[in-house]
Parts: C-alpha cells; sequence; structure tokens
C-alpha cells in the first residue's frame, strides 16, 4: 500500500524525507490521489469536471498574457486587441485560445452541471458541493460578461449597455447603482477600466477560491456516481470502499485520455474556426465600440441566450429582470427540491425521466430563441418553454415523490 | 493499489512501463510547443520592428563642432560633426585611454579605428554610458573649467564621473571600462546618414 | 455513452444552424438570387491574393485605407516582391507604414456625406460574402445623389467606381408572390471587362479583405492540420494506457 511505501521513503531518508517533514507532499498525494478512491463506474459524464479545471488553467494563462499587451482605455482597446492579433508574435493564437476558451468553458460546465442533474448528485450529503458549484457558475458568467466587454467592439459595447441597464430595473436604487456600476452617465472609459481589474484580478481570486472549496467539500463527500449509490457504505478488508478506485493513477490516466480528446475538439475550432459562425467570436464586434450605432441585431454570446429569451418573454421590464434572476436561483434549491427515495436519473420513474428531458429541451430551445429576433412566434414559443423550465424545479417535489421508482442496487453496475 | 491480486504480471508491467513513457514524453513534446507561443509574445512586436527601421538624419545643416541626438530603437544617439582640430587631437591623447585601439569596445568593423567612424568628421554614437547606461554630457571645448587644463574635448558622464574623449573613448581613471558603443550606420549620401544599415555585407563586429 | 456523444453533437450542431438565419435576416433588402452569391474566394491562393492587393491600391486605397495593415506585413504574407511592394506604397509611406489614405475623415465627409470607413476588418464584420454582393450590386438609379445605388447596401453614399471595369447595369426586377424581386442585371454601356473577368476581379478583391481582415488565416489553418496529428497521437497513446491500467479494474 502506499501509505507503507512512504513511510519506507521516510526512513530511507535523502531529499524526499527532508522535504517531506518540512512540506506534507506524500501526505497530499496519499489523501488526494492515491488514497482517494472513487466509484470505478464513472462514464463520460465525469470527464467534465477535470475538464472544466483545464479550462480554467487556460483562461489563466492566455488571460495573462493577453493582459501583457491588452489597453484598457476608450481610445486604445479595440486597437491593441487588432494589435495582439496581428503585431505580437502568435497573439493571434492566444487571444483564440482566451475567446474559444470562453465558451468551452460554458459548453463543459453545462455538461457538468447536467451531469450533476442525471445522477442527484446535488442530493444529500453533496447540497454544498451543489451550491459552490452553482456560486462558480454564477461567478463565470459575471467573469464572461466583464471579459466580453473588454475587446471594446460594438457588441462588447452594447451587451455592457443591456445588462448594466437590467441593474436600473431594481427599485428604488436601480437608476443610482447604475451610474455608480459605470462610473459615468454611459459606458464609458471608467467602466471598461473597472471591468478590466475585476476580470483580470478580482474574479480570477474568486474563481480559484470556489473551485478550491468545491474540491475539498468533493473529497469530504466523496463522489457520486451514476448509479447514485454512496460507494462508502460497502468497504473492503483494507477499509476502502470496494468499489472504488484510486483516483491516481486510473482517473488521472482516464482523464488525460478525456484531455487529449477535449483538446482535439478545442484547438479544431481555434485553427479552423475560431469565430464558430459568428457564436463564440460575434461579427459586429469587428466593428469598434460605437455609441450612436446599435448593431442590427443585438443578442448575447450563446451561453446567455437561454436568460435573455426568458427576459424577452416577459411583458414588463421589473418581472422580466425578475424571472430571469429566478431562473438562476432557482438551481440553488434545487437539493431540496428533490424527494426522490433513488439519486440516479437510471433507478427514478418515468416522471423524472420526462421532466429531465424537457428542462433539457426547454434550456436549448430558449438558447436558440435568444439568439433570434423577438418576432411574435419567438416570443410565445420563449414563453412555453420558460414555462417548462421552472415547472421542471417547481413541479419536482410531487413528481419525485409520487412516481414509482425502481430499487437502487446494492454495488455499482460496472463491466469491464 | 487496492486489492494486491488485482496487480498485473510481468509482460503487462513492461507494456504499462513503455506506454507511461511513450504518452509522458508526447506531453511534453507538446508542452514544450505549447510554451514557443507564450515565450515568443514578448520579442519585439512587428511594430516595434517596424518603429525600430533604420533611421534616416539629414546632416547637411549638422556645423563642424556640433551635435545632435536621435533615438533609434528607444535609445539615443549622437551624431557629431568633428572639426578638423578635433580630429588632429584624437592621436594625442592615446596614452591616456584604456582601450585606445577599441579592441575589447563594441563598434562595427568599419568604425574600429582611431576616429571611431566611417568617415573621420562624422562620429555616431550609442549615447549610453558603458558603466550604468547615464546619458554622457558634451563637454566639446578645451580646458572646460570643471574639468581641468588638460580637458582634450569629449564626453562627461554626470552620474559617475565617467570620461570619455572626441571619439568616445573611455579616459584611464573612470568607472566605466569600455568605449561607448556604435550603432551600425552608413552614408546613403554626402548629407544624408543612415541609422540601423551596416556601411558594408560583413558590417556587425 | 453512444446517446451522450449524439447529444452533444445535436447541441452544437443546433446552435451552429441556428445563427446564419439571424445575419441573414439583417442584411435581407429587395429578396432575390443575389443574397445567395458567393465570392468562392481562396485565402491560400496567393496570386489572387496579389492581384487583389493591386486592385484595392488602384481602386479603393484612395478613399480607404487598412489601418491596422503595414505594407512591409503585406509584402511578406503574399510574397510581392521588393520593387513592386516599393511601387503601391501610397505616396510619402514607408514600408513599414499602415496602409493609410490621404483622404481626410473630414474631406470624405464633405465629399460623400459619410467618411468612407476603414476596410482592415470589413470581411469579419461584415462577412466576405457580404463585400462581394455589395461590389456586385451596383445599378443605375436616378433617385440618387450619385446616379448609383446597391442591393446590399441600400442608399449607399459610395458611388460605383468600379463602372469603368464593369459597365453601368441596370437592375430588372420581376413579380414573384405580389413581391418585388430582383431577377437580373443588364449591363447598358459595357465597360473594360467582361462579366466573368469583373466577376475575377471582385473575387481577388474580396480575397484580399478578407486576407487584410485576419492576415494569419491561411498560416492558422495550414499549422492547424500539424496540431489535430500531433494531438490524434497523444490521444490514442492516451487510451492505450487508460486501457491497460483499466485491465486491473475488475
Amino acid at each position: 500500500m502506499a501509505a507503507a511505501h512512504d513511510n519506507d521513503a521516510a526512513q530511507k531518508g535523502g531529499f524526499r524525507a527532508w522535504l517531506n517533514k518540512r512540506l506534507p507532499v506524500d501526505e497530499f498525494v496519499e489523501s488526494q490521489l492515491t488514497g482517494y478512491f472513487a466509484p470505478k463506474n464513472f462514464n463520460l459524464w465525469y470527464f467534465f469536471g477535470a475538464l472544466a479545471m483545464l479550462v480554467f488553467v487556460i483562461m489563466i494563462l492566455s488571460g495573462i498574457f493577453l493582459a501583457m499587451h491588452y489597453k484598457p482605455s476608450e481610445t486604445a482597446a479595440f486597437d491593441s486587441v487588432e494589435y495582439i492579433m496581428r503585431e505580437v508574435e502568435w497573439g493571434w493564437l492566444i487571444r483564440y485560445m482566451h475567446s474559444t476558451g470562453a465558451s468551452f468553458f460554458f459548453i463543459v460546465v453545462y455538461l457538468h452541471m447536467f451531469r450533476a442533474m442525471l445522477y442527484g448528485s446535488y442530493r444529500e450529503p453533496r447540497e454544498l458541493l451543489w451550491i459552490l458549484g452553482v456560486l462558480l457558475y454564477l461567478a463565470l458568467m459575471a467573469e464572461a460578461f466583464m471579459g466580453y466587454v473588454l475587446p471594446w467592439g460594438n457588441m462588447s459595447y452594447w451587451g455592457a449597455q443591456v445588462i448594466v441597464n437590467l441593474f436600473g430595473t431594481i427599485p428604488v436604487i436601480g437608476p443610482g447603482l447604475v451610474e455608480w456600476i459605470r462610473g459615468d452617465y454611459g459606458i464609458a472609459d471608467s467602466t471598461l477600466n473597472r471591468f478590466f481589474a475585476l476580470h483580470v484580478v478580482a474574479m480570477p481570486f474568486a474563481i480559484a477560491f470556489l473551485i478550491l472549496m468545491h474540491l475539498v467539500a468533493l473529497r469530504q463527500t466523496g463522489s457520486n456516481n451514476p448509479d447514485g449509490i454512496e460507494i462508502k457504505a460497502k468497504l473492503g478488508a483494507n477499509g476502502k470502499p470496494v468499489d472504488g478506485i484510486p483516483f491516481h493513477p486510473y482517473y488521472t490516466i482516464k482523464d488525460l485520455f478525456g484531455v487529449g480528446v477535449f483538446l482535439l475538439f478545442f484547438c479544431g475550432v481555434i485553427f479552423f474556426v475560431p469565430t464558430f459562425g459568428g457564436l463564440f467570436l460575434e461579427k459586429p464586434n469587428f466593428e469598434a465600440a460605437n455609441a450612436l450605432s446599435t448593431p442590427d441585431h443585438i443578442a448575447p454570446v450563446w451561453y446567455f441566450t437561454a436568460f435573455f429569451a426568458m427576459l424577452r418573454a416577459v411583458p414588463d421590464q421589473q418581472l422580466g429582470a425578475l424571472i430571469m434572476l429566478l431562473a438562476i436561483v432557482v438551481l440553488f434549491f434545487l437539493p431540496w427540491l428533490d424527494r426522490s427515495p433513488v439519486k440516479s436519473i437510471r433507478y427514478k420513474g418515468w416522471m423524472s425521466k420526462t421532466a429531465l428531458v424537457l428542462f433539457v429541451i426547454s434550456f436549448i430551445v430558449l438558447s436558440y430563441l435568444g439568439l433570434k429576433p423577438a418576432s411574435d412566434l419567438y416570443v410565445i414559443l420563449a414563453r412555453i418553454f420558460t414555462a417548462i423550465y421552472f415547472l421542471y424545479f417547481i413541479l419536482m417535489p410531487w413528481y419525485t415523490s409520487v412516481e414509482k421508482t425502481k430499487a437502487a442496487p446494492e454495488r455499482v453496475n460496472y463491466h469491464a | 493499489m487496492s486489492d494486491p491480486d488485482n496487480l498485473p504480471d510481468e509482460a503487462d508491467t513492461s507494456r504499462r512501463k513503455f506506454l507511461t513513457a511513450a504518452t509522458a514524453a508526447t506531453a511534453a513534446v507538446g508542452g514544450a510547443f505549447t510554451l514557443v507561443p507564450f515565450i515568443a509574445s514578448w520579442r519585439p512586436s512587428e511594430r516595434a520592428r517596424a518603429l525600430g527601421a533604420p533611421l534616416e538624419i539629414d546632416i547637411s545643416k549638422l556645423e563642424p563642432g556640433q551635435m545632435i541626438t536621435q533615438s533609434w530603437r528607444k535609445q539615443p544617439v549622437y551624431v557629431v560633426r568633428r572639426t578638423p582640430e578635433a580630429v588632429a587631437g584624437l592621436a594625442k591623447v592615446g596614452p591616456s585611454l584604456k582601450d585606445p585601439q577599441s579592441d575589447a569596445s563594441a563598434q562595427p568593423v568599419y568604425a574600429k579605428n582611431e576616429a571611431r567612424s566611417i568617415k573621420p568628421e562624422f562620429l555616431v554614437l550609442y549615447a549610453a554610458c558603458t558603466h550604468l547606461g547615464c546619458l554622457p554630457k558634451q563637454y566639446f571645448t578645451q580646458g572646460e573649467p570643471t574639468l581641468g587644463a588638460d580637458w582634450p574635448g569629449g564626453f562627461f558622464c554626470p552620474c559617475h564621473g565617467s570620461r570619455f574623449d572626441l571619439a568616445g573613448r573611455v579616459f584611464n581613471g573612470s568607472p566605466a571600462s569600455l568605449n561607448l558603443a556604435v550603432p551600425p550606420h552608413k552614408f546613403e549620401s554626402d548629407t544624408m546618414l543612415v541609422i540601423g544599415l551596416d556601411a558594408n555585407a560583413e558590417g556587425a563586429a | 455513452m453512444r446517446n451522450a456523444f449524439a447529444l452533444i453533437a445535436a447541441g452544437l450542431v443546433l446552435s451552429a444552424l441556428s445563427f446564419s438565419p439571424a445575419v441573414r435576416a439583417a442584411t435581407a433588402g429587395l429578396p432575390g438570387a443575389w443574397q445567395d452569391w458567393q465570392p468562392g474566394n481562396d485565402i491560400s491562393n496567393t496570386a489572387s491574393l496579389q492581384r487583389g492587393a493591386g486592385n484595392f491600391m488602384g481602386y479603393c486605397a484612395g478613399c480607404h485605407s487598412l489601418k491596422y495593415v503595414r505594407y512591409s506585413r503585406m509584402g511578406t504574407d503574399l510574397k510581392i516582391p521588393e520593387d513592386q511592394l516599393e511601387e503601391m506604397l501610397s505616396p510619402g509611406s514607408k514600408k513599414g507604414d499602415y496602409m493609410l489614405t490621404k483622404l481626410t475623415a473630414a474631406d470624405g465627409e464633405a465629399w460623400f456625406g459619410k467618411a468612407p470607413p476603414d476596410l482592415s476588418l470589413i470581411a469579419r464584420s461584415k462577412g466576405s460574402d457580404y463585400v462581394y454582393r455589395f461590389l456586385k450590386t451596383y445599378y443605375l438609379d436616378e433617385k440618387t445623389t450619385n446616379g448609383t445605388n446597391n442591393l446590399a447596401l441600400p442608399g449607399t453614399a459610395m458611388p460605383h467606381v468600379l463602372s469603368s471595369l464593369q459597365g453601368a447595369p441596370i437592375l430588372k426586377t420581376v413579380k414573384k408572390d405580389g413581391l418585388d424581386t430582383f431577377d437580373s442585371f443588364e449591363i447598358v454601356e459595357p465597360g473594360q471587362l467582361t462579366a466573368e473577368q469583373y466577376d475575377e476581379f471582385v473575387r481577388d478583391t474580396v480575397n484580399f479583405l478578407e486576407y487584410a481582415g485576419e492576415p494569419v488565416k491561411a498560416y492558422r489553418q495550414s499549422l492547424g492540420i500539424w496540431v489535430m496529428l500531433f494531438l490524434s497521437l497523444f490521444t490514442a497513446l492516451a487510451w492505450l494506457l487508460k486501457r491497460e491500467y483499466w485491465r486491473d479494474v475488475k
């Protein structure tokens, strides 16, 4: 066993012993990797947590290097981005890593969140793990929004205008708050400058801290798995779960393969379709910010459009903003809305399965509608799917408690 | 391992070791390639290189005994038009110089001579003191009061007191040990000096 | 597993498809076949890019700048010989300079009613298709101040500067479902070029503007192939390694 081996090393002395006496390297590796037992039945959906970490690292690295060439000022920001794209050696690659990384961050995080909903990973005892995850999602949204403003293209400008004005819908303090956020009477140099500071300093710290908490909470409860049963309930002779395997080497190596597949997609976009047909980098954002001309068709980037569609679906400004806010806030309550005796979708009844399918469809359709102009038909559709989105949560206590479920197995399903 | 019975047999271990090494090596190569763009992004950008293009200076209005200062590649450059007396005086200060033949100092081969220039009349120097980079001031008058009666004319660095003659050669007793460097330069015509291009192909020393 | 992949793929395809019609809706004007015209340019065709650069300098650079493109960079990328590049420089410019125009914004506004925009990013902000359609859909129109109009940008302040090449086209429309619909252009006064030559001229110019929008594009794609090959190797090795280790797991 790893621990016994480490003791041998400590007795033998040498640099490793010297180091471990001062810094618990081996203890850390033992507790977090080799001695951390994860369920052996992880499937495809379990790649996305590690991949989100990878994207975070890519964003930090490319972001630091972009900040070396970027200039956060009204007059220089747009030019400095083109300077990076054209005149800095390899600047284009670093910029595309960052712009593509933003979209991939959300792809990976959405799939990671869907996994939690699929297998009930938010259920007791992992409520706090889920809440920390939702907080991470919120922080990521703020980070992405402020980052989107920095290139100072025309979509950056008008996106900032629209999103910041959302705060104006808050009763009483709204108008004053909007002015305070902007630091001027319109989106201006001061707004850009403070968003830059928040985007490159404050938010990355907040996100890194939340990631750390998320991981600490995960190590405390242990991972859920596609069968939604607690592997800690069945321990082997060595005191470790019989259905568990050491995270290292098994999952580190498996994740390495996941990283390879991910990078194939990621680099495929960077090198061949960095704008992704206008979804990842929007056409109007190749025009400099212009306070006198709103782009013909204004929509947020694809990862926000579901919420944007909800906002537009409501024929009242304040209520619309409230619905949009609730769509995210409701996620926090998910652990207490699910009353099913089983965690995993595998053993839930047809109602839960139907509800989850409808929820995913509603999110995808809303995302699609948010990209489209607000015509009558689209607004009606948006209302229907907004209702479905919320019904998934509102009706959950009912359908999860009345439906007939299958019994979860004693041991996880795994076939080598 | 969670279960000693599951340990692979000997043949498997060698295959395992080989695959681990191959994957690690590939990842290391990939990592090294990934570093290239980040490291290269610190090199002078196309803008810096365009701004650092050869600089043309019209020297037709420069009178003997005068000096102009120009900036090339973010560094000040002195262009001095020496008087015939000043050129003649260069031979006399030899014994009091640290590096009279400029053997240890930096200059293109075509400027490695007593006058440290292509045409003895025109001196082109990087204006950074070879001690710690301050700008030496011009004291072209012989016997300059602050520098003593035997001062032959030259440059004096205000930071740490290094003294240079009218060819930028450093005097004994100065903290600097090398002569002021000469940038690559050439004469496009009698009145047009170009800094940043070499006078001949084997230029840079 | 397979279902999961299908779901991801479907999501990506759906979202990608969703965007293109939105862009079209924004550029719609007189309906008709012209809205589907494609330049069919090839960014890796250096000869075409060189011709396009010549076209741009000859017909566009008088009024339009490429403020993010340097002559020297263009010369290197497009493999334009030094002496030819020298001839392309606008008066007073050096090789390291950006491709600016002598026309000031104020003059442009006075002469055309609107300062001619910089074209560095036109192919990125509007798309190559748009630029192609714009240069191909000028027609005579007495109702405008300069006597010409454009289908892609109705009411444009820019006169048909290429009419000496294309000739003078008039617009023919037909009624379809009660709607005025584009039918064809008829050249009433021939220019120096045939229809095919003019099409080639516009294609080269569009190709050059696409280059100007992202000078690194051709290189990016050629490098991408190597990156993908390398990553495939890595992923294959990682897969073998994973399979090897996971034989332990029973």
